[in-house]
């Protein structure tokens, strides 16, 4: 099974533009990592730049909006992310457990839906969106 | 935290550590079993302890500590003149080869030691069985139940094999070191065929809870990833990861939602996981880099790379997929593979070039009542449009397969090819499709 460990920093919200972690705090992540790496378990990873280089694009009314970030209203928000393979909810969450956060970090635990967890007649359904995720997929010619 | 909730806790914390702190303690004491028994012992401390203290801040470390007291009580007692052997005879080894520099041995590059017990568990000492059990429980991490529930087997019966399987190494005295010289390669072949073993167990279930397979093609493909960690220069590591995660990718195609197998060609080729497909070809990638001819499982990473390439079946490359396969049976000369290549070689040249591949292996005594062959025959002679010939072929391989559903869709082929003028729809539909 595969869950998404998704990294909430501390103070990203009102993080300024081309705010980046410091070397020694990336030092021990890059541990962290390669331990992931080292066990099996890690499928991708990505950090995120902070809100205030983003935009939201809401959709009040039916209507497109787009927002640039910062968001005032925004407490928590995404800094990047792992995406693992584990045999257990427990074994993701103890390897959320061990990664070398700050203190104000808080990271959230969540499991991939699989296709085959859906029944049939949502199977069925969403027939169609991963064939429109297919085409757009930019496969790399190895 | 609830007790049961701290005991799953304690379980995944044994799945992540009791590998390394097996490998480290067999080090210590030269006995995979007797690692195995004290990093046991450490995990009964942590049943007893963690469910009142909580799990400690490092895990790993609190389980080693523990172990390494328990070795260090062992083999005071058998200082002190109990000289009571056990019934493998394994104290003497312990004690001579384990004692000096006790505790600087943990600290060393554990990685080495991992890679050391990965050749241990896939030892050719052992049976094919007793090596995926071995494999699955010190470098998997998984516990007797959940090897005996993938396999459908008793736990007691997983258990004895896996007993019997360190009481052989213990008697074979298989040393706790890397495969040197000549020895290597057959020993790191032992190694991916073990990996690649538990993967097809997965991947082509064949009876029981399937639900509880994919895990294992997850278990195999993880303990892959590891091996290609610690033996970053094989190219044949990294080639049989890329042929697992490419074959992984297509887990959600394979099966319609009742059960039927969905063959390749025939897949909805948008379910399968393109994340997966990627790290296929990135593992590929470092195949090919370390440069030398690709072997086996490099090779068939290169021909499922070939098929994931194709955005729909009618694109795939199938004059490349005919010379990987060339390529294939150099290295692996094997009836089964000529006769991929021959499907391949019908596809990239035409049906009368696949054909006249297929010809030369009507007389393979091993391809005898097999019933692909007749299958393969059947579609070429259909799309050169000898119908009667082809319906004969399809009759014949539904008469050899035991699988029902198989045979139904073999008999309704075979009906289609009898009748000339279906046969030719068929031929008609088939060029049509490989044009697109």
């Amino acid at each position: 099974m595969r869950f998404m460990l998704l990294m909430i920093p501390g103070g990203y919200a009102e993080a300024a533009p081309g705010t980046m972690p410091d070397a020694a705090a990336v030092a021990e992540m890059m541990k962290y990592n390669e331990a992931l790496g080292k066990a099996g378990v890690l499928l991708a990873l990505d950090g995120l730049h902070p809100p205030s280089m983003g935009a939201r694009v809401t959709f009040a009314g039916g209507k497109a909006t787009i927002i640039d970030g910062p968001f005032s209203e925004a407490k928590e928000v995404i800094g990047g992310y792992w995406m693992i393979q584990v045999r257990s909810r427990e074994e993701a969450l103890e390897w959320a457990a061990r990664c070398p956060a700050g203190e104000r970090d808080t990271i959230e635990v969540r499991q991939v839906q699989e296709f085959a967890d859906f029944p049939a007649d949502v199977q069925a359904a969403a027939g169609s969106l991963p064939d429109l995720l297919a085409r757009s997929d930019d496969r790399p010619s190895a | 935290m609830s007790a049961t909730a701290t005991g799953r806790a304690i379980d995944a914390v044994w799945r992540i550590e009791s590998p390394r702190l097996i490998a480290g303690l067999t080090r210590l004491t030269r006995d995979v079993g007797v690692a195995e028994d004290l990093a046991q012992d450490a995990l009964v401390a942590a049943l007893e302890q963690w469910p009142a203290s909580g799990v400690p801040v490092n895990p790993g470390a609190w389980l080693m500590a523990i172990a390494k007291r328990r070795a260090i009580d062992r083999f005071r007692r058998e200082e002190l003149g109990e000289r009571k052997r056990d019934e493998f005879g394994r104290v003497e080894l312990a004690r001579r080869e384990a004692a000096p520099g006790f505790d600087a041995s943990l600290d060393d590059d554990i990685g080495d030691d991992l890679l050391r017990l990965v050749f241990i568990a896939c030892h050719p000492v052992l049976s094919r069985q007793a090596r995926v059990a071995l494999t699955l429980r010190l470098i998997g991490g998984l516990t007797t139940a959940e090897i005996a529930r993938a396999y459908l087997a008793s736990e007691a019966t997983i258990a004895q094999r896996i007993v019997r399987a360190k009481r052989t190494l213990t008697e074979a005295r298989v040393p706790f070191e890397m495969p040197q010289g000549a020895d290597r390669a057959g020993r790191l072949a032992s190694v991916l065929e073990v990996l690649y073993l538990i993967f097809n167990e997965g991947y082509c279930a064949t009876a029981g809870d399937d639900w509880l397979r994919p895990s294992l093609c997850e278990d195999a493909l993880r303990m892959g990833r590891i091996v290609a960690q610690l033996m970053p220069r094989e190219a044949e590591v990294h080639g049989l990861v890329a042929l697992l995660e490419i074959q992984a990718s297509r887990t959600a195609a394979r099966v319609r939602p009742n059960g039927e197998p969905v063959l390749l060609l025939d897949q909805d080729r948008s379910r399968w996981n393109h994340l997966l497909i990627r790290r296929g070809f990135a593992a590929l990638d470092r195949s090919e880099r370390l440069g030398g001819t690709l072997g086996p499982y490099a090779l068939q990473a290169a021909i499922a790379a070939c098929h994931a390439r194709a955005r729909i079946a009618e694109e795939t490359d199938w004059v490349r997929i005919a010379a990987l396969y060339d390529a294939l049976l150099e290295v692996m000369p094997s009836p089964i593979v000529a006769l991929n290549r021959a499907v391949a070689v019908g596809f990239g040249y035409g049906p009368a070039a696949g054909l006249e591949a297929v010809e030369e292996l009507r007389f393979e005594k091993s391809l005898e009542g097999y019933y692909l062959l007749a299958s393969v025959r059947g579609d070429l002679l259909a799309r050169l449009g000898r119908g009667a010939e082809a319906a004969f072929e399809f009759r014949r391989a539904a008469a050899a397969t035991a699988n029902a559903r198989e045979r139904a869709l073999l008999l309704d082929r075979a009906k289609a090819a009898g009748d000339v003028d279906s046969a030719l729809a068929v031929r008609r539909g088939r060029t049509r499709r490989h044009q697109a």
